[in-house]
């Protein structure tokens, strides 16, 4: 096991090798990674051959990318990459597992195609025990994205440019699908800002905490004519709202299904009544939709479901009773005989190919948006602790043991030249603003790298620091890369 | 943590790159025992902050080593004296008179485990000095571990309190006199290198390797020698099941002779250490291992001071390491001290310990010969059955057999102590009686009471069956083990009730933890017994008890040290030595 | 769970046992031969989703030709084997591990098919009356979960399901040789200053109650422990996208304890800190 972060995490110290990349390099890790293999001679080429696309524009895209180059950006040294490369392209199988270390940055698509690339290059990818493994941080990540809750996407990755599928749905609905994609989260707010968005309707999500940039977020999320939270708190958000209303918790207040990282629905029950006049989501849309006029009637989640078999055909085999009696299945599942597919993209391997070849796609390294300067020369970069979720509305509550509060990690060669012993607090100052926090001196950094978990915006709201700078093809803005400054509070207890 | 693949001297490299995870923990953890040692060794304990040093520059849990050093009597994890003697008081010694040296002892330094002026004394199972009738082994922080055999309260203050000191203080091992011995000619002169190759000395090696491993299995298979250390397993099937596989394999030396009443090991170990190392080469070499480890109990600091320079010069002549006597083949022996665990001389549990892991036995099958010490085919024999192994391949397998009886081939080393007159250890071809072996031992000191054979997991024998021959054969017709040779001879001064529950202490003491019969089964037969023995025990009840302990400990416990802790209690029971109405 | 790896089907071996001839695949053990042929054996140190112990004897059987009783949860079926799972020998055997087990440590809270055996066998109790045995306080150091190893049966599942058979954190191991062996972190400092990540599996493994929630504790001390009206309802953790099952056990509309299903594929039964204990936030007045 190789393990690729910044920071020497426990999950890093299992791993047979730790490269201890600078954040924000990984396209160049993955270029030179990639320029290894090929000149090793460790390419995959049958592979390549039957199975992909545009090889030789992507051979020469790497070209550059040199060992001496890669260890030049990345910090790791040139050995330790080659071995990486030799051992990936030499693996009987291998796998490529990521979480938001490679999609939280400006170049967060790039970063993921580069890492396509690698598993095309070696045909490690639709095989048992090789593969690409996005981890999901929330248990239904994928099932949001696979209900269509995307701007270009209709339930089951049906396009909403593509006349048939939406089509379907009309006919289904009774109503006219807009055919034009729609906005991401992040283009949402800039349009807030150009006076595009005047009202919002936010359903169990906490921009003003979790949004990089919060004063800006929070600023625009306040100038809006009308805003409605629905949520099973009184979240930041939810404080600025017009109208709350109150949601039962899904995973435990409501039946559903959720659809986990390697695609496998599965049915949750309820075991608690919500409290007060919290209610389920389907029931809160349903009632509203009939005050709108509509008459939706409150169906159950399982007649939901069923809709949504009979409109999104990688669904259709998926029914309650099969999911209760498989625990759960994975999508495609075409009909009630299909098992559902272990492998997403076993197609690559079959001969004649069913599908277009998958194209290797060039991608260029660019560093991060916040740059280090002399005023700020250290790399802030965030994520979550083990006992922590998201921005802490449901994690807060349990008396964890491991909770460490809002704290910032530095390095104790830092710590000492900073004068900063374990527990001092400091001021934090990004180019957006500055938040005062407890220093914690932890291995596993190293200097000029700091780390912070987003958990307790309310004691100290990291995303006051970082900045807003996204990915235009994904929209996620670029959370792991801000640069900031450590001061110390002389007085200041 | 990254900080400790260079240790101190970290560099910004660490910075970038590491090494860890699961393979290198593993690679690493055998080292557990061996650095614990160290740090017993240097400051007479190991403390929390050296134990959480120890696990992180070996990748492994705290609470991992934590159990391994808490399982070990010579590991101390609360802080003690930087020296501690540890005296026996077990069955040999006790049998020998030993109870007024250890009052001697608690009146000048005061009960057991306590410090007393930065020293402390406590009592010891057997520690294979029974010929002397006291002994004693001292840990010396900072310093090399002494032992005083016999040993006097006096000697043993000195050794405590004196700033410097004197090595050990041992008796000699007298050589047997008037009898033929091959495997005792050496006792006394302690040989050199050049001495033992003059004396004969690897020349087997060198027939071995002329003649080749095939060869070399089958002269041991045609001698028929059983394993010495107490289970007599055919050798030869052994050496040629490991011999069969394929890959990486393990040849072990079994010196952690523990059984209560044995010595013959340390004997041959503190005498002729040529003879045991070219004997594990020849092993090692015969069965396709690169490798042979010794494991020797720490209680023997003499022996393995004598296998430590012995390896030394076997490996400056090109003995030992690559390219043997210029064969191209390659053989290395690493000694590994055990830590004051009778558990351990079990060859599962060994392995264990070799690994750094707590020295639980393994359940068999799988057996060592195909997955043994790092889950690889591994030959596991005893001191004395290797010591076998050069005569057999000098004479031939067929010329071993003819001595001895049919199914028990060769001579036979026994310990013999407890009220003779001159305990030592004696080679007689099997055969011989008790009778013999008492006569060798210079005859009892007074009337015969009763006799154990085999150790504190053997059995007792009344003197009227003094004609037993010594044999497999004989004793498993008697359903009494010949074990690892032992022969303590009790006069009708000793109380049976202290020695029966002296040894039934000694098994809940030794017990592992690992099965339930054993881990309580060992305890509660120990209460029975002191119950039995005292007024207010019912002896119906505890008669039913301690036969219901014997069926579960023999038929359920996972290795041999529960399934034996009964047998001597039994055996007891069974001759009216102890138990009947008062 | 739908598709796996597909391998050649093992050969079969035929076996007797209790006098009824049966087949095994190869590599199967003779527990899980009993096992599916509803013969019943009783284990306590045996789970199937950890490495077989051989430490409790329980499930020891009488295997022709074998010297000793044979633990049935590790040894492999091979042809011909010849096994009796509840003869005089292996009864007998049985009877007084539960009478040396009981002997040494609280069994109160024992699972319920420990008890049915126990009946079954006769099991006296109170057979060695006021032997020694280690007497331990109850560990309450957190408000996660509590320790007592007086109830402790030293089974190790816990050493395993801390270790290397799910959570690899091993902040825990067995200390000590004997019957004053115990589980124990490093020096027996609390768990908050261990290496413990109270994922929680330690709890979900123990089959004597050794291991509990402080929930279920605490409200067993003030007698609202009522398993009799609790129901429990199988969801999905929402705290990250792996699909960890939940099996919420409710009474009184509160969740009081969180397991997770040991045969479902996704982490057989092992759950983290958030799925075990991160409930708190739909009951706010836990909070």
């Amino acid at each position: 096991m190789y393990a690729v972060d910044p920071r020497r995490t426990e999950s890093a110290e299992w791993a047979d090798v730790w490269l201890g990349i600078d954040v924000g390099s990984d396209v160049a890790l993955s270029n030179t990674i990639a320029r290894e293999i090929i000149h090793a001679g460790l390419t995959n080429d049958a592979f390549i051959a039957h199975s992909t696309s545009g090889y030789d524009a992507y051979a020469a895209s790497v070209e550059d990318w040199t060992l001496e180059r890669g260890e030049e950006v990345t910090g790791v040294p040139a050995e330790t990459i080659r071995q990486l490369a030799h051992d990936y392209a030499t693996a009987e199988t291998a796998q490529l597992c990521w979480t938001l270390g490679i999609t939280e940055h400006h170049t967060g698509t790039d970063n993921v195609i580069s890492l396509i690339n690698l598993a095309l290059l070696t045909g490690h990818v639709g095989r048992y025990g090789s593969g690409l493994v996005p981890i999901r941080g929330q248990n239904n990540v994928q099932g949001g994205g696979d209900m269509g809750a995307l701007p270009n996407k209709l339930p089951g990755f049906q396009d909403v440019t593509n006349d048939e599928h939406r089509g379907k749905f009309e006919a289904a609905w009774g109503v006219d699908v807009p055919s034009e994609p729609g906005w991401h989260v992040t283009e949402m707010f800039d349009a807030m800002e150009r006076g595009d968005i005047k009202a919002m309707y936010v359903i169990g999500e906490n921009p003003a905490q979790s949004e990089a940039d919060t004063t800006r977020a929070i600023d625009l999320l306040d100038g809006l004519d009308f805003l409605v939270v629905q949520d099973i708190f009184l979240t930041k958000t939810a404080a600025l709202a017009d109208v709350v209303l109150p949601a039962a918790a899904g995973w435990a207040e409501s039946d559903g299904t959720v659809t986990s990282s390697e695609r496998r629905v599965q049915l949750m029950h309820k075991a608690l009544d919500p409290p007060g006049e919290a209610k389920d989501d389907i029931e809160i849309l349903c009632l509203l939709a009939n005050e709108m006029g509509h008459n939706w009637d409150i169906p159950n989640s399982e007649q939901v479901w069923d809709e949504l078999r009979s409109l999104s055909p990688m669904h259709a085999g998926m029914s309650y009773a099969r999911l209760e009696e498989h625990g759960g299945l994975q999508w495609p599942c075409p009909d009630e005989d299909h098992p559902g597919t272990l492998f997403l993209h076993g197609w690559l391997w079959e001969d004649p190919m069913p599908r277009e070849p998958a194209p290797f796609i060039a991608v260029e390294w660019a560093p991060p948006v916040d740059p280090l300067s002399e005023d700020f020369p250290v790399r802030l970069t965030t994520g979550r602790r083990l006992d922590g979720y998201n921005t802490g509305v449901q994690s807060g509550g349990y008396r964890s043991p491991l909770a460490t509060g809002a704290v910032i990690d530095i390095d104790p060669l830092d710590g000492h030249r900073l004068g900063v012993t374990d527990g001092d607090t400091v001021r934090v100052v990004s180019r957006r603003g500055a938040i005062d926090v407890t220093a914690r001196l932890r291995d596993g950094l190293r200097p000029g790298l700091a780390f912070m978990a987003i958990h307790w915006p309310d004691d100290g709201d990291v995303n006051t620091l970082t900045l807003d700078a996204w990915d235009p093809k994904s929209g996620t803005a670029e959370f792991k890369a801000t640069a900031v400054r450590i001061e110390t509070l002389v007085g200041v207890g | 943590m990254s900080r400790w693949d260079g240790g101190l001297d970290r560099s910004s490299a660490d910075d970038r790159v590491a090494y860890g995870g699961f393979h290198k923990a593993a690679s690493q953890r055998h080292l557990l025992l061996p650095a614990l040692h160290a740090v017993q060794d240097a400051i007479g304990w190991v403390s929390h902050g050296a134990i959480n040093y120890i696990s992180e520059r070996l990748t492994l849990g705290p609470a991992e080593a934590y159990g391994v050093a808490t399982f070990y009597d010579l590991i101390a994890t609360d802080e003690q004296p930087a020296r501690v003697a540890h005296v026996c008081d077990d069955i040999a010694c006790k049998a020998a008179g030993v109870d007024v040296m250890l009052d001697d002892l608690e009146r000048e330094l005061g009960p057991p485990r306590t410090d007393l002026d930065g020293v402390m004394w406590r009592p010891s199972p057997c520690l294979g000095q029974c010929d002397k009738g006291s002994a004693a082994f001292v840990q010396v922080a900072g310093g090399d571990h002494r032992v005083a055999a016999p040993a006097s309260a006096k000697q043993i203050i000195e050794i405590l309190r004196s700033p410097k000191p004197r090595d050990h203080v041992v008796a000699p091992t007298p050589r047997q006199v008037g009898a033929p011995t091959s495997l005792l000619a050496r006792v006394g002169s302690q040989p050199t290198l050049d001495e033992y190759r003059a004396d004969g000395g690897y020349e087997a090696l060198t027939t071995a390797l002329s003649k080749g491993s095939a060869w070399v299995v089958e002269q041991v298979v045609a001698s028929g020698i059983k394993g010495r250390g107490g289970a007599a397993f055919p050798a030869g099937i052994k050496w040629k099941s490991v011999a069969a596989h394929d890959g990486t394999k393990y040849v072990v030396c079994n010196a952690d002779e523990s059984e209560p009443g044995t010595f013959k090991d340390r004997v041959l170990l503190e005498n002729d250490p040529y003879l045991i190392i070219e004997a594990l080469t020849i092993a090692g070499l015969a069965v396709g291992a690169e490798r042979g480890y010794l494991y020797i109990r720490d209680e023997y600091p003499i022996a393995l001071r004598a296998i430590t320079e012995a390896l030394s010069s076997v490996r400056a002549e090109g003995l030992l390491g690559e390219d043997i006597l210029s064969s191209g083949r390659t053989f290395e022996i690493e000694t590994r001290r055990g830590a004051g665990a009778y558990i351990c001389g079990e060859e599962t549990a060994l392995f264990n310990s070799v690994e750094g892991y707590r020295p639980e036995p393994r359940q068999k099958p799988p057996f060592p010969t195909d997955a043994g010490l790092f889950g690889r085919p591994t030959l596991v024999n005893n001191v004395e059955t290797l010591a076998n192994i050069p005569g057999i391949i000098r004479k031939g397998g067929a010329a071993f057999a003819t001595i001895g009886t049919d199914d028990s081939t060769g001579s036979k080393l026994f310990c013999v102590s407890g009220n003779v007159s001159e305990p030592g250890v004696f080679e007689v071809p099997f055969g011989a009686t008790v009778r013999d072996l008492i006569s060798l031992a210079g005859g009892p000191t007074s009337d015969i009471a009763a006799v154990l054979i085999g150790g504190a997991a053997g059995a007792f024998i009344l003197p009227q069956d003094l004609d037993l021959a010594l044999t497999f054969e004989a004793t498993r017709e008697r359903g009494i083990g010949l074990g690892s040779g032992v022969v303590i001879v009790f006069d009708s001064s000793v109380d049976f009730v202290e020695i029966v529950n002296r040894i039934a202490e000694f098994f809940g003491d030794e017990s592992c933890g690992l099965c339930i019969p054993c881990r309580v089964g060992t305890v509660r037969q120990a209460e029975s017994l002191v119950r039995l023995s005292s007024s207010n025990g019912d002896r119906t009840v505890e008669l039913e008890i301690l036969d219901e302990l014997d069926r579960v400990l023999r038929d359920g416990s996972v290795c041999g040290l529960g399934q034996a802790a009964s047998v001597a209690v039994q055996s007891a029971l069974a001759l009216g030595l102890i138990g009947d109405p008062a | 769970m739908i598709e796996t790896r597909i391998e050649p089907p093992k050969p079969l071996v035929t076996i007797t046992v209790d006098g009824v001839e049966m087949t095994a695949p190869q590599g199967a053990t003779i527990l899980e031969t009993c096992r599916d042929a509803d013969i019943a054996v009783p284990t306590l140190c045996y789970l199937d989703t950890l490495e077989a112990f051989n430490a409790c004897r329980a499930c020891l059987v009488e295997v022709e030709g074998s010297r000793t009783l044979v633990p049935s949860c590790s040894r492999e079926v091979t042809e011909g084997l010849v096994v009796e799972t509840e003869s005089e020998r292996v009864v007998a055997a049985r009877k007084m591990v539960y009478e040396l087990l009981a002997s040494s440590v609280d069994l109160s809270l024992v699972d319920g098919e420990t008890a049915m055996f126990m009946e079954r066998y006769d099991v006296d109790v109170d057979r060695f009356g006021t032997a020694d045995r280690p007497v331990r306080a109850v560990k309450v150091e957190d408000d996660l979960y509590i320790r007592d190893y007086d109830k402790c049966i030293m089974c190790f599942r816990c050493v395993a399901a801390c270790g290397p058979d799910a959570q690899n954190t091993f902040a825990i191991d067995v200390a000590g040789r004997g019957l004053k062996a115990t589980i124990a972190t490093e020096f027996d400092i609390v768990l908050p200053d261990s290496a413990c990540v109270y994922c929680g599996n330690c709890i979900g493994v123990c089959p004597s109650g050794a291991l509990m929630f402080k929930t279920e504790f605490d409200m067993r001390a003030s007698g609202d422990w009522r398993p009799e009206d609790q129901t429990v309802s199988r969801t999905v953790c929402s705290f990250c996208g792996v699909g960890c099952n939940l099996e919420l056990h409710v009474q009184d509309n509160r969740i009081v304890t969180v397991t997770s299903p040991m045969d479902h594929d996704v982490t057989s039964g092992h759950l983290c800190i958030k799925g075990r204990f991160g409930w708190s936030h739909v009951q706010p007045d836990d909070q």
